[in-house]
């Protein structure tokens, strides 16, 4: 037989023999795939829709708009002049409008909006002819709404609304490039969001609603001979030379500035999943060290098996290679799928957009870097029991002794005071102060990103709101725009946050089954002496839950330094204190769960049978 | 030797363990009937694998039999839960183990303090008792020392210090001196004699005869159940004290 298949043999007989531990593994390493898969997929979907988009409705390279700040005639005729001239500018290729616009409240479904109402003729115009994805074009009596305005607000062809208690039909649902629509507020009478929800109506429409406590404005959509150089064709029209500064009349937006109001919302997904990679990679380590760790003890007298019958140090790492990078590898497999099923969901453009984003963005390098970092993985697992291997005698290994346990004096002093469950719990923890610490990183690492994505969450609510909203949700009548974009943010933290509890939770599952084995002469040490199966559980239970504890405090601050990190800078609001209270709380308390089912089975082994064991 | 008290300690009634079914069924401990009174030093022998440490296991509530009837004085032990049979080895029982089965991060003061403390008693309580204890044993001098500092016959007399901390009723020593030397195995015995002399009810699993010759009555088993008992008189009578020379 040759060495390789020698190798593969060994390999999948050990595989074969530890089944459950090879499917944690899997699990493990398929999360943190998961993970880089969604995280690479993310890459630089953001403009990808909008220039869709812009195709296909001849989207402006630059609009100009002249909203009117004050009362004064209907007609605004001041706003019209400021933006008719910009149409014979020399670099304009072709432009529509001016459009008349009005400022409606409008209702529908229970809902009252203020809504910007751009007058349009039924003929299509040259540019910003707004795509149907619905009904029909603008008509006496019609209008056609936005689409992600409309799926906000649950709008379809032929529901009838009322713009400034006028009846209307809805005669089409459309979408355009030519106005940031997704991502934003449609707060009524707030001059902190000038895109309010959209609907096109005939001008005639558009004009009669016009009032002199709120005239018209105008929108001008242009074509330019060199769309790349539209920021600075906008920036010719402020005094300040830069558009975004612009508080006057007309201002002028670029198309660049658009694409990036409407990428927003993906570029807040990224910064989200991107905080949860950097956290599930770190917690697929803390997991990958415990599996290791405790597979390495295991494997102890195997290696020693194998060193008596003549393998090198060499071949007892390429079996433990064999067997790492088959798990790793299919873990990877399996990662590579959930991402691409997963990712999807993450990065589907807004209603507002036309055309998908995720599926292009799986290529051949994704593949590539998941695959290399699963091999990385099953390198690092490979790399210390192979050089434990090496440097073991093979008279130590076939011994099997295991490491012995640390001694804390002023621990065992101190729990000499406690009840038993406490005193247990204090000195199991004390003899593996390694595997305690693993425990608090693991769970700070966890509750850091639940923090995090709340503060992220404060934080966007904040934005939305101003910072006198705490944070909670002023889920009012005018907000429906809010509601839509943080329902795909919260479709985002939700995935992250279940990534991130599960590894955690997985976690803390082989930290307490480690422990249970690791202490398993001890617990049957105490039962002889009389330690009820309760207490003990107990005993296994609490040395989980108070690095958990320690763990849960300190990811609080440490989710707030994530998430200011994350945003570079752009500061944090503070989600309200019962939700960080509450984190603290399940944290412990899914802890004390998940630990007590290992922790009850170590605690009911018949004590009898492992004192032999032992003894022997 | 001390007079036998005529209370039973222990009092069992077809006690039987098995293991597996059908064709690969083991009867490792096969209706065995035993009185063990207050006092006496009994002595369990036989070959390997007769079933003598699964009997001591099932007297000690480690381990559940499979049938029969098991008395500790007036308590039941067959038809006690895990909790019962906890607080009766917390409080009733003390266990010598041939492994010493000692914590090896806590020193042999702590480790006899250990037992106290489970029986929910002030730890000043279990510092006096322990210090009392190791005195008893000899080894008031290494009372700080960790086990791993300690012989096997010192860790040894930690353990049967540790086994009397809670003042039992039964001490059960399986193999005891299994893992010792000579010399250590005579501290051991000497120990066992003078726990026995004191009044404290003692069985023995062992396979050192000279064990056996200090206890009132040896029992030999095989195959799981008993097929020699023979009471002593000091160790010098009855076939073991032939065979160790000692009758007459």
């Amino acid at each position: 037989m040759s060495r390789f298949v020698l190798i593969l043999r060994l390999a999948a007989r050990d595989f074969r023999r530890r089944r459950g531990e090879a499917a944690m593994l899997l699990v493990v390493i398929a999360a943190a795939t998961t993970a880089l898969t969604l995280g690479l997929v993310l890459r630089g979907v953001t403009t990808q829709p909008y220039e869709q988009t812009r195709q296909l409705t001849a989207g402006p390279d630059a609009v100009a708009t002249a909203f009117p700040y004050h009362s004064g005639l209907p007609s605004n005729p001041t706003g019209l002049a400021k933006v008719s001239p910009i149409a014979q500018a020399p670099d304009v290729r072709a432009s529509s409008g001016p459009f008349p616009v009005a400022f409606p409240v409008m209702t529908a479904h229970g809902h009252t909006d203020a809504v910007l109402a751009e007058g349009r003729s039924s003929s299509a115009a040259l540019v910003d002819q707004p795509k149907l994805t619905q009904g029909s074009w603008v008509r006496p009596g019609g209008v056609v709404v936005e689409r992600s305005f409309a799926d906000a607000l649950g709008i379809h062809v032929g529901d009838q609304v009322i713009l400034n208690g006028r009846k209307f039909h809805v005669a089409g649902i459309a979408v355009t490039a030519a106005l940031p629509t997704s991502g934003l507020g449609f707060l009524e009478a707030s001059s902190r969001w000038p895109n309010p929800g959209l609907v096109w109506l005939s001008k005639a429409a558009a004009r009669s609603m016009a009032t002199r406590a709120q005239p018209l404005g105008y929108i001008l959509d242009v074509k330019l001979a060199q769309p790349a150089e539209a920021e600075s064709f906008a920036n010719r029209y402020t005094a300040s030379g830069n558009y975004r500064n612009n508080t006057g009349t007309p201002y002028v937006m670029p198309w660049q500035a658009i694409s990036q109001q409407d990428g927003l919302l993906m570029r807040t997904d990224q910064k989200i999943l991107l905080i949860g990679s950097w956290l599930l990679g770190l917690l697929a380590v803390g997991s990958l060290a415990i599996l290791v760790g405790g597979r390495m003890a295991e494997q102890r007298r195997r290696v020693g098996l194998l060193k008596a019958v003549g393998a090198t140090p060499s071949f007892v790492a390429s079996v433990l290679l064999a067997e790492y990078l088959g798990i790793a590898l299919a873990a990877a497999a399996l990662g590579l799928f959930l991402g691409r099923l997963v990712a999807p969901l993450l990065t589907s453009p807004s209603t507002a957009m036309l055309g998908t984003a995720g599926a292009p963005q799986f290529t051949v390098e994704t593949a590539a870097i998941v695959l290399l970092a699963a091999v990385i993985v099953a390198g690092l697992a490979t790399v210390v029991p192979a050089l434990r291997a090496a440097r073991t005698s093979t008279v130590d290994a076939l011994a099997d002794s295991s490491s012995p346990p640390k001694r804390r004096s002023w621990l065992v002093t101190r729990s000499a005071r406690l009840p038993v469950s406490m005193l247990l719990a204090v000195r199991v923890g004390a003899r593996r102060p390694r595997r305690v610490l693993l425990n608090v990183l693991s769970i700070a690492v966890t509750v850091s990103g639940i923090a995090a994505l709340l503060f992220a969450r404060a934080t966007i609510a904040a934005s939305q709101f101003g910072s006198d909203t705490s944070g909670s949700a002023n889920f009012n009548q005018f907000d429906v725009g809010f509601v839509s974009k943080t329902a795909r943010e919260d479709q985002v933290l939700l995935i992250v946050s279940i990534l991130l509890v599960a590894l955690a939770a997985v976690n803390a599952v082989f930290i307490t089954r480690a422990t249970v084995q690791d202490s398993q002469h001890t617990s049957a040490i105490m039962r002889a002496l009389g330690v009820e199966p309760g207490q003990l559980t107990a005993g296994l239970s609490v040395a989980q839950v108070l690095p958990a504890f320690a763990g849960a405090l300190i990811g609080i601050p440490g989710g707030f330094a994530l998430f200011t990190l994350a945003n570079q800078g752009g500061g944090a609001s503070q989600p309200p204190a019962w939700w960080l209270i509450a984190v603290v709380a399940a944290t412990v308390i899914v802890i004390a769960g998940l630990t007590s089912i290992p922790a009850s089975w170590g605690a009911r082994r018949p004590v009898a049978e492992i004192l032999q064991a032992e003894a022997s | 030797m001390t007079a036998i008290d005529t209370e039973l300690a222990i009092r069992a009634r077809d006690l039987r363990k098995e293991y597996g079914s059908a064709e690969g069924l083991v009867r490792a401990v096969n209706g065995v009937n035993i009185d063990i009174a207050r006092g006496e030093a009994l002595a369990i022998m036989g070959p390997s694998g007769c079933g003598k440490s699964t009997l001591l296991h099932l007297l000690g509530g480690l381990d559940r039999a499979s049938g029969g009837e098991l008395w500790m004085r007036d308590l039941r032990l067959d038809q006690m839960n895990e909790k019962q049979l906890a607080q009766l080895r917390r409080s009733e029982i003390g266990f010598v183990f041939q492994a010493f089965h000692l914590m090896d991060e806590l020193t042999a003061r702590e480790n006899v303090e250990l037992p106290v403390l489970l029986a929910g008693r002030p730890q000043s309580e279990a510092r006096r008792r322990a210090t009392e204890l190791l005195g008893e044993v000899g080894l008031s001098d290494r009372a700080d020392h960790l086990p791993s500092a300690l012989s096997g016959g010192q860790r040894q007399r930690v353990a049967i210090a540790r086994a009397l901390a809670n003042e039992p009723i039964v001490v059960l020593a399986d193999e005891p001196t299994g893992n010792l030397d000579s010399a250590a195995t005579l501290d051991v015995l000497e120990l066992f004699q003078r726990i026995h002399t004191a009044g404290q009810t003692l069985v023995i699993v062992t396979h050192d005869e000279r064990i056996a010759a200090t206890a009132d009555r040896l029992i030999t088993m095989r195959d799981g159940a008993f097929v020699d008992e023979t009471v002593l008189r000091g160790g010098t009578v009855g076939p073991l004290g032939a065979y160790l020379g000692l009758e007459g």
